[in-house]
């Protein structure tokens, strides 16, 4: 990809560094708590727009990646291991082995046939951890603390941990970006362009399409841990199919496909929940029909009306 | 403190009937309410998420008109037109923009629909549940068991379903209208081709399937509470029934809804008994417990496995 | 350059409108509450409670300017994290009342108990912030969540019942309720059934009772599934079996239950009958301002705001002395709606228990009644874990 079509992500990225800054001159606590919030979010969208956008894989069960992470970092910590890195690669793992055997079912079936199926499993993982009382069950269950970085309790600070959490993003958003233009990547975009003709040229589906689930499910799950950490509580409720719903609608309303624009869809959808609970607490009759209207009109979502040129390789 | 569990119920062949029957009538009224999204879904290839609100919709209707009127016939007789005159304006103010659109934005704009009539609801009428009164010439009950009353109005439930069905499935197999629908199902750009206003047969599904998510929501709100987000749940059910039986199906619609209603029951009622066979007593209830929600989804899981698209899928 | 400067414009706006000024006589409190989806309603009936008070008390608490911020938590717990902690730095209040569910409690009780407000729960009393980890910080003017079902468990032992059968949603707050039950109870438990959260046709479940035939029938399921619930008992006959309940027939759920309800018995902890002046004027202002009967839910947060009002007359209006205010806090020297009314020494209420009824109003309201004490003067079991003084 040529420079120009990054100047977007740059930009981005740099507000997104200078907000702390600015957050000095508000409630800065709060703020870099939503923040920080907003940027895990946007790193779960940001893998599902990978799957999405490159894949053409509709996932409405995407949370559940988010819990399993989240969960990752619960039975870390009950087992005494308290290091962020040691937690995400158990997360990493566990979601891993999550999309190998949900993938096997579901890639089978296509369109929203696959979309019922990703559902579905998202679902029989949430009811398995709202039996599990151990865990909390429904109730849900607290951290002591938050998980320690190289040894130390570098992260209770809200400045470090914001920052930790766009690295994160930073870092995600290059490995993606890397992966669209390798030769994977491309494979993987032939096959959602035209299956039939991917596979005549010998390419089949099946393995690249598990290995994107693969890719997606464990940045998701890493986003995940992220969010035991920042809330430091952990329950069911992260992985239910009305937050698969919304990252979906993160996605969409960002334009699938340009990666940055997910980001950017998540900011936009939490910031204006954010704002608009300030003025009412009626916010969903307003942002119902503002998602009803980008669905009509902004065809390439969010980054297709602000970038058209840098919004990606979807059609 | 009590730990241990009580002895296994025994299984009589009348409580075993009685739950089979439980299932069935579960199966119906899912089959009520998913019939009108396998219409719209088969025939237009639209990804409706509002369908849920639609049900909502035409159980609140009901609520209100029996509050006016008084009575549950006159409501359900005001509800219909109602619900259809809804569905229709969400169809011009929507949905119509886009039919040509990838799935994409149709969840999209459906869930923004979602989430303005679940709050519009609770402005309208109030956070706290409603309820529809039951009419009184089907209030009366019928012992199934000794000590079970099954009440006549499910019984009634499962003849308005079973009707529907035959209904459903005569219109769109043996009229023009429904040749026209099935044509649109397989090839709306031939259909058009043909001369035939596409645009108004989508219209037409569109609505009717409307009216008919209305009248289950209406049929339903005597014995189920009537609140805000009641079709949230019930639309990933009804996705699940027309998955199953393969999008487009009335046929697959009506034996999936039985699928499903009949395993969720039994499994409810029998599951943790089923498994003492291989379980202690303690975790084979534990474990019941848990997999009682999941068994649909299982179910969904195993049948895509084997068919990927549905039990009778609609060829296009 | 468009994208850009779009970006940093809202965020500056953003960061611009979140500067609050704090006033020195005035007194914050933040309110969060869930006021999305079914269980709204509850919500609804604390959030509107409160006002009451404060209106009743002119606005002030106190002696100072109130000001309530209302938050709704969505019954998601990482959103409730960061709406509090929003009213926490943002507004910078001075009290944090609510929520109604308890895994919210559960996420919010360790930010608002290290900041430097009091959290008042007027609904969810967890069993896990009455022993070991109670906090000084934290108060409760509901119950601790067991109470109530040891209510209807040492009922249906006084009455001499020989079997029950219990039903409760599979989560977390069935199981406690089961446990509750089960603790004065020393009859046989013919069935512990738990059904998936949600569900809405309890048939499976009604035939496994006909067939069990137990003296009793204890069931917790609150909300819009105990809507359901009621009515389909009923339908099905078997109201000869007496229906002990709770949060399944109370003042959220009556006016769609209706009639079906009439005679189901439940506990709880106040009922709108109660004879005192005070609960009578509660409930007689209550109705006017919002139609409809006031439950427990209204009523503790009710009792939160007279509390916070007695304990800042208590420092005379000195907010600043944390310590003063927990002391006057752990006085309760205030007239509870529920007659008598003072704090263990974990800070959940010892009060008086009583069994009550869904009955119908002259007035063809429906409203619970009071039909026995079951407990008087009664704390909590975990009490005794609590290391407090």
């Amino acid at each position: 990809m040529t420079m120009r079509s990054q100047t977007p992500a740059i930009l981005l990225f740099a507000g997104l560094a200078l907000f702390p800054f600015v957050a000095r001159f508000g409630a800065q606590a709060y703020l870099l708590t939503l923040g920080a919030r907003t940027l895990i979010l946007a790193l779960a969208a940001l893998s599902l727009d990978f799957l999405v956008g490159q894949g053409a894989l509709i996932s409405f069960g995407h949370a559940a990646y988010l819990g399993i992470g989240a969960y990752a970092v619960v039975l870390a910590s009950m087992a005494g291991i308290n290091d962020l890195l040691a937690q995400a690669l158990i997360a990493v793992a566990a979601a891993a082995l999550f999309a190998a055997l949900t993938g096997y079912v579901s890639l089978r079936a296509t369109g929203v046939y696959y979309i019922m199926s990703t559902l579905a499993f998202g679902q029989m993982l949430y009811f398995l951890f709202v039996s599990l009382s151990a865990l909390g069950g429904d109730d849900g269950y607290t951290l002591s603390s938050r998980s320690r970085l190289f040894g130390e309790p570098r992260l209770t600070s809200d400045f470090a941990f914001y920052y930790l959490c766009l690295a994160a993003l930073a870092l995600a958003y290059v490995m993606l970006t890397r992966i669209c233009g390798s030769r994977f990547g491309r494979v993987l975009n032939a096959i959602r362009q035209n299956p039939l003709r991917a596979r005549a040229l010998g390419f089949r589906p099946f393995p690249s399409r598990l290995a994107a689930c693969l890719i997606a499910g464990a940045i998701a799950a890493v986003a995940g841990a992220l969010l035991a950490n920042q809330s430091e509580f952990v329950a069911p409720a992260f992985m239910s199919w009305q937050r698969s719903g919304e990252l979906l609608v993160m996605t969409i309303l960002g334009g699938v496909g340009s990666l940055w624009g997910a980001v950017l869809g998540a900011i936009i959808y939490l910031a204006l929940e954010e704002a608009l609970s300030l003025l009412t607490d009626q916010t969903h009759v307003l942002i119902g029909p503002l998602l009803i209207v980008v669905a009509i009109f902004g065809r390439r979502g969010l980054a297709g009306a602000l970038a058209p040129k840098a919004s990606g390789s979807a059609a | 403190m009590h730990d241990e569990v009580a002895a296994p119920r025994p299984v009589s062949l009348a409580l075993l009937a009685v739950q089979t029957l439980n299932g069935l009538q579960l199966g119906i009224l899912l089959f009520l309410i998913a019939a009108g999204l396998t219409l719209t879904f088969g025939v237009m290839n639209f990804v409706n998420l509002a369908h849920g609100v639609q049900y909502m919709v035409g159980a609140y209707l009901a609520a209100m008109f029996a509050s006016l009127t008084g009575g549950f016939w006159s409501a359900l007789a005001l509800t219909l037109p109602t619900a259809l005159a809804f569905g229709l304006a969400l169809e011009f103010l929507v949905f119509r923009w886009l039919y040509d659109r990838d799935h994409l934005s149709q969840i999209l704009a459906t869930f923004g629909v979602i989430l303005f009539m679940n709050q519009g609801v609770k402005t309208i009428w109030g956070a706290a549940p409603l309820s529809v009164p039951m009419p009184d010439a089907l209030s009366g009950s019928v012992a199934l068991m000794p000590g079970l009353l099954f009440p006549v109005y499910r019984l009634a439930l499962i003849a308005v379903g079973l009707a529907t069905g035959l209904a459903l499935y005569l219109v769109i197999n043996h009229t023009r209208v429904g040749m026209l629908i099935r044509a649109g199902a397989t090839n709306a750009a031939m259909v058009s081709a043909l001369g035939v206003d596409i645009r108004r047969l989508f219209m037409l599904v569109f609505g009717f399937g409307a009216m008919l998510a209305g009248f289950a929501g209406a049929m339903v709100a005597p014995i189920l509470s009537v609140e805000p987000g009641m079709g949230d749940n019930l639309l990933i059910l009804a996705f699940v029934v027309i998955v199953i039986g393969g999008i487009g199906s009335i046929r697959g619609a009506f034996l999936a809804a039985l699928m499903v209603g009949l395993i969720d029951t039994l499994g409810r009622a029998f599951g943790a008994q089923m498994l003492r066979v291989a379980l202690a007593p303690a975790a084979a209830n534990q474990t019941g417990r848990a997999l009682a929600p999941m068994l649909i989804y299982i179910l969904m899981a195993a049948v895509l496995f084997h068919r990927p698209s549905g039990l009778f899928p609609v060829t296009r | 350059m468009k994208p850009a400067s779009i970006l940093l414009a809202a965020a500056a706006a953003w960061a611009a409108a979140t500067v609050s000024a704090t006033a020195e006589d005035k007194v914050k409190v933040g309110l969060i509450v869930t006021l999305s989806g079914p269980a709204a309603v509850l919500g609804g009936q604390v959030r509107d409670g409160f006002n009451l008070a404060v209106k009743t008390l002119g606005g002030k608490l106190g002696g100072l300017n109130a000001e309530v911020i209302v938050v709704d938590d969505e019954l998601k717990p990482d959103v409730a994290v960061t709406k509090v902690k929003g009213l926490l730095e943002r507004d910078e209040v001075n009290f944090v009342v609510g929520p109604v569910f308890s895994n919210v409690l559960m996420a919010i009780h360790k930010p608002v108990t290290e900041s430097n407000a009091f959290l008042i729960s007027p609904n969810a009393g967890t069993s896990s912030f009455a022993g070991k980890q109670c906090n000084p910080n934290f108060f409760v003017t509901s119950y601790q969540n067991d109470q109530i079902h040891e209510v209807l468990g040492q009922y249906a032992q006084d009455k001499g019942y020989k079997s029950a059968f219990l039903l409760a949603p599979n989560y977390q707050a069935g199981k406690d309720a089961m446990a509750g039950f089960k603790h004065d109870f020393k009859g046989k438990i013919l069935d512990e059934d738990y059904t998936p959260l949600g569900q809405l046709d309890f048939s499976a479940e009604l035939a496994k009772i006909a067939a069990d035939k137990p003296d009793a029938f204890f069931t917790f399921m609150p909300g819009g599934m105990g809507v359901n619930l009621v009515k389909q008992y009923r339908q099905a006959g078997l109201a000869t079996i007496p229906f002990l309940s709770a949060f399944t027939a109370d003042e959220s759920t009556l006016p769609a239950e209706k009639d079906d309800a009439l005679g189901f018995l439940g506990g709880a902890d106040w009922a709108p009958d109660m004879d005192n002046p005070q609960s009578k004027a509660f409930v007689k202002a209550y109705e006017a301002a919002y139609k409809s009967v006031p439950g427990t839910y209204a009523m503790q947060a009710y009792d939160a705001a007279l509390l916070i009002d007695s304990a800042i007359k208590g420092t005379g209006g000195k907010l600043s002395d944390k310590d003063a205010l927990r002391a006057e806090l752990k006085k309760a020297n205030f007239t509870s709606l529920r007659g008598k009314f003072k704090f263990g020494v974990n800070n959940y209420p010892i009060q008086d228990f009583y069994l009550v009824k869904a009955a119908k109003r002259p007035d063809g309201k429906y409203e619970t009644e009071i039909v026995q004490r079951v407990f008087e003067d009664y704390a909590d079991r975990y009490a005794p874990e609590c290391m407090m003084k």
